[in-house]
């Protein structure tokens, strides 16, 4: 399953070259990031509407399937499903038929039984996704919604399309993504999307036993320090610290990352003066990320989540259709 | 075939507009061709509610056919649409399937007190029963052309008639 991410012809593109399913950012080109973006564009409108519902996907079934506890992603892809008229079922199965013994396949052979359209994929492992993909008939559609450290799309892409908000063009920025590089599937789906763009310089700042080795290949800047990395920086993308990975021997302790790697109002003053934060939540407040900072005037946080749902139809109504 | 001249047509629809519009009139264009009608229209009737726009991309019947239009831009309704008197603005009148898609899109912004079609041409070959109440010319365009709405750099307007296997969408 580890080898997805460098299959030679593209898995999520059909024979059209028309978004099949959306399992990385990784490979997709330009006017496909670009074509959901401006489709997202449209969907925020909707949005805003009193009725905040398009008949797009009516009659069409959604499973979302999490493998893996999320409420935020799961949440937000039930309201997008919603918003275009599809039916949504959400099967939380790390309480149910994998506790059994069902394998992954299995339970997704049996769903598609039931005439699923679509599969929202949550997975602790890495690949699990493009396992489905390749294993289902070609007009079921899936979309990667976390797998392992592999891969967030729709993640990177509503940060993107946050970004490209409030900072017009990709192509004059300095982007910092800040935290735990190594085990996130979110920083590396950033980095494909924001190079994709045309994001001229992506830096990652992060302590040497957060970083996977040779990080540097993926185009991107490396500091190890805060001081030095956030200087001129027009987008700063915060990542969350995953709990567990204190109890690891990375870290010496929550304060000591938060005295050099937490982002406080002293250490935005370096980033340029309109620079905006962003964080994929869920947050930990003194631990990557200050509340100054987090409520603050630069914070686009709360509206990542509500562009998220825009991205997320995106993403559903092109699928569907293609 | 000779294409009657748009901006002469423009003058006409103008007119017809003109005679039934009071203070609660909006129009609403209908992308592409029908927002560049509709921005003359409304610069030329002197509307005190602001110009709206549709794009029926997320309403059309053939989604699961052709799929998601490959351009799609935002629908913008800057007024109230319950109680206002709508005149829907499109280039060219044919199936009716798009002013379908256009009320229903309409409608999830509110129930307006009455809604109106002008459209430029009406070419026939209606799929539904629509009728435009304005229209600037009718027109009878063989069923393998495609009729469009075509807008210079100076903004002038005209006609242009294309091959439908060309431009099929």
């Amino acid at each position: 399953m580890t080898n997805a991410g460098t299959m030679s012809n593209n898995p999520q593109l059909n024979k059209n070259g028309q978004l099949q399913h959306l399992l990385t950012t990784e490979g997709l080109p330009a006017p496909i990031l670009l074509h959901i973006l401006d489709t997202a564009e449209s969907f925020v409108g909707v949005t805003e509407r009193d009725v905040k519902k398009v008949p797009l996907l009516r009659g069409k079934s959604i499973f979302n399937l999490f493998f893996e506890p999320s409420t935020r992603t799961r949440t937000t892809f039930e309201i997008a499903a919603k918003r275009l008229s599809a039916d949504v079922v959400n099967l939380n199965i790390a309480a149910s038929s994998q506790s059994k013994g069902e394998t992954l396949l299995d339970t997704v052979d049996n769903l598609s039984a039931m005439h699923a359209d679509m599969f929202v994929v949550r997975h602790s492992q890495s690949g699990a996704a493009h396992l489905i993909a390749r294993h289902m008939r070609p007009e079921i559609h899936i979309i990667n919604a976390g797998d392992g450290r592999h891969a967030h799309p729709t993640q990177a892409l509503l940060d993107v399309f946050t970004i490209r908000r409030y900072k017009s063009d990709f192509r004059n920025l300095r982007v910092a993504i800040v935290g735990d590089i190594l085990h996130s599937r979110v920083a590396r789906s950033q980095i494909h999307a924001l190079t994709t763009l045309g994001v001229p310089e992506v830096r990652v700042i992060a302590p040497k036993t957060l970083l996977p080795t040779k990080v540097e290949r993926l185009g991107v800047h490396v500091y190890h320090d805060m001081t030095q990395g956030l200087k001129d920086v027009d987008v700063l993308m915060m990542l969350r610290l995953q709990n567990e990975r204190m109890l690891s021997a990375r870290l010496p302790s929550t304060e000591e990352y938060f005295k050099y790697y937490g982002l406080t109002q002293e250490k935005l003053a370096l980033a340029k003066r309109d620079a905006i934060v962003l964080h994929p939540g869920p947050m930990n407040r003194g631990v990557e990320i200050d509340s100054a900072v987090a409520d603050g005037k630069q914070s686009v946080i709360l509206p990542q989540v509500t562009f998220g749902i825009a991205v997320r139809m995106a993403v559903m109504s092109i699928l569907a259709g293609s | 075939m000779q294409l009657p001249d748009a901006e002469h047509l423009l003058t006409n629809l103008t007119e017809r507009v003109r005679h039934d519009i009071g203070p609660n009139t909006a129009l609403v264009g209908i992308h592409t061709g029908g927002v560049w009608l509709a921005e003359r229209l409304h610069q030329n009737l002197q509307l005190s509610l602001p110009l709206g726009t549709l794009d029926v991309s997320f309403y059309r019947d053939d989604f699961g056919q052709i799929g998601l239009h490959p351009q799609i831009r935002p629908s913008d309704v800057p007024f109230k649409v319950e109680g206002s008197h709508i005149v829907l603005v499109d280039d060219v009148l044919y199936t009716g399937r798009t002013i379908r898609a256009a009320i229903n899109e309409l409608f999830d912004y509110g129930r307006p007190a009455s809604v109106r079609l002008a459209a430029l041409i009406d070419r026939g070959g209606r799929e539904l029963p629509m009728v435009a109440q304005y229209v600037g010319a009718v027109l009878d365009v063989p069923s393998d052309k495609m009729l469009a709405l075509e807008k210079s750099v100076e903004g002038k307007l005209s006609l242009s008639l294309y091959d439908k296997r060309r431009n099929n969408e």
